[in-house]
């Protein structure tokens, strides 16, 4: 801590007698000087020098929870980063302009034809205060190049700042040996290289400061998602409604929020009734309906009512930070094609400062005079234009602007892995119920098949049997009798079997509700039921059998409507050559049939949950590289079986972490994105890998003569001063053009 | 092309031999045995004028770790500190410190680095 006060925030001070327990434990803490809390905001203001943990474990040690409230908030942090990097990058243009100008206007001179010599002691008093100059530039503009390559060195490593130091501080020590004793050199030999030192800082300062610039707009799409968080929430603490920073919002808090505002932590409505628009986080543009026992989420936009509701993620834990934190770590992560430059880096500069070596060499023993000058110049060439900063950029701003993009698509994808390999997917398996269709299923139809039976008990003997269960189609059957005025009966000796259906007893009678399967292996007899199931089926819809007592008593027909465009999302990922396959553990016929209508040819169906990853394997084994998409959670296995596993669902309950990519949308339209976006991405790092190695592959033999021999024609080294800022303007720009990438609009 | 004969060549030759040889020794071959043992402590990382100091740290296997670091250097490269084999990545603040934890390990040499591995260090766990 940098000045003798801290800040923590107390969880489950309930009473005023809390106040004083606290504070008297703290007080008794060595080193503390005073310690007050304020009861209102839960905050306690301790002076002294003390580290925070000990404060902690004092507080917890009577029975409350604290912790820090100097956590600062993303949004401060981003200021606060916006600011250093402003003033960083008018530092690196200032430090430009001192060494260009005296780089340039030497350079014009001796391009004008002016005398380098040193004949004359005046001519050499006039270069001896050029040298000094330069020596100053090289302080004022280039002291971290030289600080910067004499840490690493001690340590043992060796970058950027190594070779531009040396190459630069060659040039300036032969210069100021060719001031002073210019006997000790053969006339030839006697040239003045401040320009090329100047020259080659400022080039390289420009270089930098031109990235920075790039960088920024680069974190465009995190910006985005951090200001959706609010900075302040209205809690009700002691029956009264308090303003307080978001950071001190504790779990279980009862939160006010007012029309037009934002939703500050993630919850529950405990109270009042409003809509919500969540269309930053979901795409969905029609806002939500929130009553009572709904979820609210951080982030999103209260529109006309007010509401209460209860805190249940607060801090690092909303599902708004999570995504953020996720972004931010995708952004940084390098897909395996990066490493490449990487394993390149960690050799790079002690191989080019041995090239550069035994390059001198060469022009030493066989170069024509003035040999050592041509020596000192290839040496110095071949260090700056062997500087590896573009190919350092190169994967990780086209990671940086990829994965921006994809969050703003609504795509989170976990790392730079996920990306490239989605961006080589062949084939891709669709879970039905929930992913191709709305997991809303209804009631469509009912066929009593014993009139015995009325309506009614059918509903009620199929609701009691599947009132426990979560699958969507026992959902529809529950919904559906409940709108009838049903209630659910108990039963009793449940058993459940899972791809078949359920067996229970109601009043005494033995009931079974299940698929074909079920009613044929407890051998109930079906007649012309079986067509007429049939006929259900060939329409789209799931029909469910009802057996009292071993007979058969109705057919419940379910249909889940198709998502809107999941034909046409499906249609794009077929016109990208991917194989799609459905995936379902409904039965054959009805599984054709929705697979007829949304145009996918090859469907698995009666496929149990255990199998799904059997399928994925089965592809895996044809060859392809295989996308599964789900709803993260049935899936979990078969997702992470597969080469990239999608997680799709409605932006607010889908768990972020547990899939490569998840799609915040429910639209299957993030899939085609998803692909569309990594694709570009990963071809946008090859042109910024490719162009990185070019200048250096082809710059260090042009810089260590391997031309001169043929074409007389040698490398300058204020040339490859020009050329590494270049190549960094090259890549970054390239970079930012992936900005303006647009997935195919849907 | 002209060869140059005679004694200076060759002297020259071998101090250009030296130099390479040098080189390979400091860089790649010389294994530093010393590091900073954090296993009791919190330990500051100060990131400033292109290295961590400390760069080598050694911690204790399966243990949640708490490395601190306390960032100097205004350039941007410096302000994120990426563990790559632990998939974190941590954005530093000026002139503030910075505590990062890091799961419990399995033993092994853990490298953390800034983007453009300007400033590198190691994280040994054992």
């Amino acid at each position: 801590m940098s000045n003798n006060t801290q800040e923590l925030i107390i969880d489950g001070a309930s009473c005023a007698s809390c106040v004083s327990k606290i504070e008297v434990a703290l007080n008794s803490v060595p080193g503390v000087e005073k310690a007050e809390m304020n009861f209102a905001l839960r905050t306690v203001v301790i002076t002294g020098i003390v580290g925070t943990d000990i404060l902690i474990k004092t507080v917890e040690s009577i029975g409350y929870n604290a912790k820090s409230a100097d956590n600062i908030s993303d949004d401060e942090l981003l200021d606060k980063k916006e600011i250093a990097e402003q003033k960083y990058y008018a530092k690196l243009m200032k430090q430009m302009w001192i060494a260009l100008g005296l780089g340039m206007p030497l350079m014009a001179y001796g391009l004008a034809g002016g005398p380098m010599t040193v004949e004359t002691t005046f001519e050499r008093g006039v270069w001896l205060l050029i040298g000094v100059l330069c020596a100053g530039i090289m302080y004022f503009s280039g002291k971290h190049f030289y600080v910067g390559a004499w840490k690493s060195f001690v340590n043992h490593s060796a970058n950027m700042d190594t070779l531009i130091a040396l190459g630069t501080g060659t040039a300036w020590c032969y210069s100021i040996v060719v001031v002073l004793f210019p006997s000790v050199l053969p006339e030839m030999a006697r040239h003045i290289y401040f320009e090329a030192t100047a020259m080659i800082i400022g080039l390289i300062n420009l270089g930098l400061a031109l990235e920075m610039k790039a960088r920024g707009r680069t974190s465009e799409a995190i910006k985005r998602l951090i200001g959706l968080q609010a900075r302040t929430a209205r809690v009700v603490r002691d029956n009264k409604e308090v303003d307080i920073a978001i950071e001190q919002v504790l779990l279980n808090d009862i939160v006010r929020v007012r029309p037009g505002e934002k939703i500050s932590v993630d919850g529950v409505v405990t109270q009042g009734h409003t809509s919500i628009d969540e269309s930053m986080l979901t795409g969905e543009p029609m806002p939500v309906e929130k009553v009572e026992e709904d979820e609210v989420v951080a982030g999103t936009l209260n529109k006309s009512g007010s509401i209460l509701f209860k805190a249940t993620r607060v801090g690092k834990d909303t599902a708004l930070a999570q995504i953020i934190n996720m972004v931010k770590r995708a952004q940084n992560s390098k897909p395996p094609i990066g490493r490449l430059a990487d394993v390149i880096s960690a050799y790079f500069v002690p191989v080019i400062m041995i090239i550069a070596i035994v390059s001198a060499l060469a022009w030493l023993n066989f170069g024509p005079d003035p040999a050592l000058a041509f020596a000192v110049v290839s040496a110095t060439t071949v260090l700056i234009i062997a500087c590896p900063c573009a190919l350092g950029l190169a994967t990780p701003m086209s990671v940086m602007v990829g994965v921006g993009k994809a969050a703003e698509a609504g795509v989170l994808i976990r790392n730079g892995e996920a990306l490239q390999t989605a961006s080589k997917i062949t084939a891709m398996i669709l879970d039905k119920t929930g992913t191709i269709t709305e997991g809303t299923p209804k009631v469509t139809d009912i066929l009593i098949a014993d009139n015995t039976y009325s309506e009614r008990y059918i509903l009620t003997a199929a609701s009691s049997v599947e009132s426990g269960s979560e699958h969507p189609l026992a959902q529809a059957i529950v919904d559906s009798s409940i709108e009838q005025g049903i209630e659910p009966e108990t039963i009793t000796d449940f058993h459940a079997i899972a791809g078949y259906g359920v067996q229970a007893i109601l009043n005494d009678h033995q009931l079974l509700f299940g698929n074909q399967k079920l009613m044929l292996k407890e051998g109930v007899v079906l007649n012309e039921f079986v067509a007429k199931a049939q006929n259900l089926a060939d329409e789209a819809k799931t029909p469910m059998y009802l057996a009292v007592n071993n007979k058969l008593a109705a057919i419940i027909a379910v249909s889940d409507p198709i998502k809107k465009d999941s034909i046409d999302a499906i249609k794009r990922l077929q016109a990208n050559g991917i194989r799609v396959v459905m995936l379902t553990g409904d039965n054959k016929v009805t599984a054709n049939a929705v697979a007829e209508k949304v145009g996918i040819k090859e469907v698995f169906a009666d496929v149990l949950p255990e199998e799904k990853s059997n399928k994925v394997a089965e592809l895996q084994a044809q060859g392809e590289m295989v996308g599964m998409t789900g709803d993260g959670i049935n899936d979990a296995p078969a997702l992470a079986l597969a080469n990239v596993g999608f997680a799709i669902g409605t932006g607010t309950d889908v768990a972020i972490e547990s899939a490569d990519i998840t799609l915040m949308r429910g639209s299957l339209h993030g899939l085609a994105d998803a692909i569309a976006i990594s694709k570009a991405t990963l071809s946008n790092i090859k042109q910024n890998l490719f162009g990185a190695f070019i200048y250096n592959i082809a710059g260090v033999p042009f810089a260590a003569g391997l031309l001169y021999p043929f074409f007389g024609l040698l490398l300058n080294p204020v040339i490859a001063g020009a050329a590494m800022a270049f190549s960094s303007l090259t890549v970054v720009s390239n970079a930012n053009r992936l900005r303006l990438f647009k997935p195919q609009e849907h | 092309m002209l060869v140059k004969g005679g004694f200076e060549m060759m002297i020259i030759n071998l101090i250009g031999l030296l130099l390479i040889a040098l080189i390979i020794w400091w860089f790649w071959l010389y294994k530093p045995a010393k590091s900073v043992d954090s296993s009791s402590e919190n330990i500051t990382i100060v990131v400033d004028k292109g290295v961590y100091q400390p760069s080598r740290i050694k911690v204790e296997a399966d243990k949640k770790v708490m490395l601190n670091f306390l960032r100097k250097d205004g350039s941007p490269c410096a302000a994120t500190v990426l563990f790559p084999k632990l998939e974190i990545s941590e954005e530093l603040p000026l002139e503030t410190s910075r505590a990062i934890e890091l799961p419990p390990m399995i033993s092994g040499e853990y490298s953390f680095h800034c983007p453009m591995k300007m400033y590198t260090g190691t994280l040994i766990v054992e």
